[in-house]
């Protein structure tokens, strides 16, 4: 599905009562000292949180904010600047803050934007949230608080919130980029406490169950695609589940990681660090290996930013290059970073539309959007049936790198023994850990199950969040340390 | 008040940020709001990243918002706004009464009783005027010389995260219909060195080191603190996994304050009154050894070389306008007090510690002063020299901690102890138990209790973990 894309330029021209004039006056400014390049990112966030809590909307909030960031590169050196205040005098002032950076004769200015014309949109464009649909978010929330009460008696807590935003964003830089989108995200989360007095061989257990989802979407998804009641049956499921879990096993072991969210494997062991950043300066753990063997063969890994919809997808990135799908590891080789303009230029590699930021008060540097696995030939069925004795996990709460070492964990938040090639008990949640450059060599199965997450991922670096995807079809690796307490 | 030196200070007086937080009030009570409460925030913050002895990036700007929560009746909502324009102002107070007209009654809800309002009063030392007088010069000069300190410590360490150096000030304003006006500055500066090392292989290892503050004149020694990010960079050196086993497990403190600071978590009002926490119906029992005992106190200043300084979790009053206080969690292993907000407070039948947190929207939440475990007598050596087979955790990673039922199980990396000393470095492996027992299973606590940040603990030694590798 492709959208026509409206001219989200009008916005910060109209509205904002900025001008190509006075964009062009500041970059001049900005490169007063000299300096390589120059930009000029302007960005205005809407966004309104809802909450449901003890069957009561206890919380509604809305937020505004609106700024400009202003960046100076000079060979390696970035001076930057930020305002939350539009007028010409503040922009300049900003202007000439980022431009302390430098310090040779003032750079001659280009002539002249080049208008980016993006034909379509991987995203739809709401407008401004009205009353109305203040209501109709209500009513998702409200549907998921009923449903995941009604999933079963012993859920005793359940709080579910809907939180969106439309940020717009306009970047004109001194190589002539001037390119502009609107980005809608909207996500529903539901989360319980379960219940049961008799459980845990009648010593009571208490559990808590989290689901969620969304996208670059409209209010319509949640009718139409991914229902609250989805989302609460997901999350009451998993409580429930996890009040008769057992210890995990802790130690060395085959593993099997379930289609979607495990992905998040493949964003820590290997996607950051083959962030261009860390490698232009030879901190990743991977610096240096591009064509050699890092994965097994049956392991082809992409970072796509393309996809319509999706949590981690964007029309262009935060310095205004179209995004684009870039393969990271093709069967099991190392091919590519992902890079932004700072790092493409000074390492003589292709600019893959990476930069991204959290917002104007933050520098852009290389970040992922939707990364997964493609899929393989095995189907899952046989992948569970040639564990012994293993761990299958299908759900994760989060992860986390060393870039310099390698060493990443992830933590379980559903997962099951493999005994004898079939899943048996669930288990407690756990941790596992592996090597980035060294974990995907022992994939020995590849699933024909490719599925991404269902759009929850949020990505830190240095301080900054942005939204991401992850995916993967069912894998499985023949040895991974799995940090339970158990045999 | 002395010349500033950013070209971007301060942009608004205090007198025209409180006029706004009083004009934003006096909208909102016209607007139909029954009560109401504003924070106006203003702050500047500067950045450098020195990374091979060339200025990396430099970092430098003001921001300031403005957040309005409203209350009709028992209903109750909330926005903010970077935008101080009559026009997003008045936005701002229509769209904060119109969202509250559709949300629920909630007998709880409601601003703090006006008694309970109030401040600590006297000079906590928060802000100091040097950290926003240094010149970014000498700021990035220091940057350098941590950097080049770590650099220049071994041979093995060939290149470098950076040194950086970081300054923040902020000026917050809270207001509320009931009376209540309070504000408060803090400064805050900081740098730290992460050199990488690299072994004969390419392998390579990364840690850090970092020095902080409110005033630049408590500031440690640039060279000091390269020298200890390269001495800890070059710990992990040649690590190795361990075999999956039960053993003894030493936390050093930076790791300590984290297993100490899921106590603050685990005693939140909000997670008690929904039965998501480890300590819900708990309060009066033994959820500790007798050897523990945990306070938060919002109200801490220092006396550091002769210089009063507050510490990172001090102010006077909290997100609600509550004078802070301190408060004893947990004594001698019994859990006496939860944390509480007035909303949680009343929610338990009781009253809010001053742990009221409010960001520019949204419901406070709860927040830690300064939090803490008292410490004990044993030096690390001491704690040590029991062990003969053990882990020493220098750092943890991951989000393996539920609070709900108690599971812990995170990566974890550090120095393997033999006969009570440490004898090589371990990685890749995990350590897992459950907070209710590893509370139970402190066995020694160390005498080095520093505060580099709002939460410290000494170095502890818990028993009965597993660790799983290899």
């Amino acid at each position: 599905m492709t959208i026509p894309a409206p001219d989200h330029k009008r916005y910060f021209i109209e509205k904002l009562g900025l001008s190509e004039r006075l964009m062009e006056r500041c970059l001049g400014e900005a490169l007063s000292a000299g300096g390589d390049y120059a930009d000029l990112y302007f960005e205005s966030v809407t966004s309104t949180s809802l909450g449901i809590d003890e069957s009561l909307v206890k919380s509604a909030s809305q937020g505004i904010s609106v700024g400009c960031g202003i960046r100076v590169v000079s060979g390696e050196r970035t001076g930057y600047a930020y305002t939350d205040d539009l007028s010409s005098d503040r922009l300049l002032r900003a202007a000439r803050t980022a431009a302390l950076i430098a310090s040779g004769p003032a750079k001659e200015l280009m002539s002249g934007f080049r208008h980016a014309e993006t034909p379509t949109s991987l995203y739809p464009v709401a407008g401004a949230t009205n009353d109305a649909e203040i209501a109709e978010k209500l009513k998702l929330i409200q549907r998921a608080d009923a449903a995941a009460r009604a999933y079963d008696p012993r859920i005793t807590q359940v709080r579910a919130g809907f939180n969106d935003e439309l940020r717009r964003i306009l970047v004109a830089a001194s190589d002539g980029t001037f390119a502009s989108d609107t980005q809608p995200l909207a996500r529903l989360n539901v989360f319980v406490i379960a219940k049961d007095a008799s459980g845990n061989q009648g010593a009571g257990s208490t559990s808590r169950g989290t689901s969620g989802g969304g996208g670059r979407v409209t209010l319509d998804f949640f009718e139409a695609e991914k229902s609250p009641e989805h989302f609460a049956r997901e999350a009451a499921r998993t409580a429930i589940l996890q009040l008769d879990a057992v210890e995990a096993p802790a130690g060395e072991m085959e593993v099997v990681l379930g289609p979607g969210w495990p992905g998040v494997l493949l964003h820590e062991a290997v996607g950051h660090g083959l962030e261009a950043d860390f490698n232009r300066k030879g901190t990743s753990a991977f610096a240096g290996m591009i064509g050699q063997q890092v994965a097994s063969s049956k392991v082809t890994v992409v970072d796509n930013g393309l996809m319509p919809n999706r949590r981690g997808s964007i029309n262009m990135d935060d310095e205004g290059n179209p995004t684009q799908e870039t393969v990271l590891i093709e069967n099991g080789i190392l091919k590519g970073y992902l890079s932004d303009k700072l790092s493409s230029r000074l390492m003589g590699t292709p600019n893959t539309g990476s930069g991204r930021r959290e917002s104007y008060h933050h520098i852009p540097m290389p970040r992922m959007t939707n990364t997964y696995m493609l899929n393989g030939d095995d189907m899952p069925e046989d992948i569970i049936k040639s564990v012994k004795r293993g761990l299958y996990a299908v759900n994760f709460g989060g992860g986390q790198v060393d870039i310099t070492n390698g060493k990443f964990v992830f933590s379980a938040s559903e997962a099951y023994l493999i005994e004898d090639g079939k899943v048996t008990r669930p288990v407690k949640g756990a941790t596992l850990i592996g090597n980035g450059p060294e974990a995907l060599k022992y994939v020995s199965m590849v699933g024909n199950d490719l599925a991404l997450d269902e759009g929850i991922g949020t990505c830190g670096k240095a301080g900054q969040s942005v939204p991401v995807g992850v995916g993967m079809p069912t894998v499985k690796l023949d040895r991974m340390t799995v940090g339970g307490t158990g045999r | 008040m002395s010349q500033t030196a950013s070209p971007l200070a301060s942009q608004l007086l205090s007198s025209d940020l409180k006029q706004l937080a009083a004009d934003v009030l006096a909208k909102a009570m016209k607007a139909g709001a029954t009560d109401a409460e504003a924070v106006v925030y203003e702050g500047d913050e500067f950045s450098a990243l020195v990374r091979l002895g060339q200025v990396e990036t430099l970092k430098e700007s003001g921001s300031r918002a403005v957040g309005l929560r409203v209350f009709i009746g028992q209903r109750t909502a909330s926005t903010s706004s970077s935008d101080f324009s009559a026009e997003s102002i008045q936005r701002l107070v229509d769209g904060a009464v119109t969202l509250a007209k559709i949300t629920s009654e909630d007998p709880f809800a409601g601003l703090p009783e006006t008694e309970a309002f109030g401040s600590i009063p006297g000079d906590l030392s928060l802000y100091f005027d040097d950290v926003h007088e240094q010149p970014p010069a000498e700021r990035i000069e220091i940057a350098r010389r941590c950097e080049a300190a770590a650099m220049a410590y071994d041979t093995r360490i060939q290149n470098s995260g950076g040194g950086d150096f970081d300054t923040a000030t902020s000026h917050k304003i809270l207001m509320n219909s009931r009376g209540f006006t309070g504000e408060y500055r803090r400064s805050y500066c900081g740098f730290s060195a992460a050199p990488i090392a690299v072994d004969e292989k390419g392998g390579m290892q990364r840690n850090y080191w970092y020095s902080n503050s409110r005033t630049t004149r408590l500031l440690e020694s640039p060279e000091e603190i390269g020298q200890e990010a390269a001495r800890r960079t070059l710990k992990r050196m040649g690590a190795r996994q361990v075999k999956t086993q039960q053993a003894p497990v030493v936390f050093s403190p930076e790791i300590a304050r984290g297993i100490i600071g899921n106590i603050f978590s685990a005693a939140e009002g909000d997670a008690i009154y929904r039965n998501a926490s480890i300590f819900a119906g708990q309060l009066g029992e033994q959820v500790a050894g007798e050897n523990i005992t945990v306070v938060d106190d919002g109200t801490m200043v220092f006396d550091r070389n002769g210089i009063r300084v507050g510490g990172f979790g001090t102010s006077p009053f909290d997100g609600e306008g509550l004078p802070t206080r301190r408060t004893v969690l947990v004594e001698r292993g019994i859990l006496k007090n939860y944390v509480m907000n007035t909303y949680t407070g009343r929610k338990l039948g009781m009253k809010s510690t001053g742990n009221a947190s409010r960001g520019l929207a949204g419901n406070p939440g709860t927040g830690a002063g300064n939090f803490f475990l008292e410490p004990g007598t044993l030096t690390p050596t001491e704690i040590l020299a029991d062990v003969k087979n053990g882990l020493y955790v220098t750092e943890v990673m991951g989000f393996g901690v539920n609070l709900v039922t108690g599971d812990y199980s995170q990566g974890a990396s550090g120095m393997w102890i033999e006969n009570g000393e440490l004898a090589y470095p371990v990685e890749e492996i995990t350590i897992a138990g459950n907070l209710k027992d590893m509370y139970k299973n402190i066995v020694a606590i160390g005498n080095d209790l520093v505060f580099r940040g709002a939460s410290a603990a000494p170095t502890l030694r818990v028993e009965g973990m597993t660790i799983a590798g290899a």
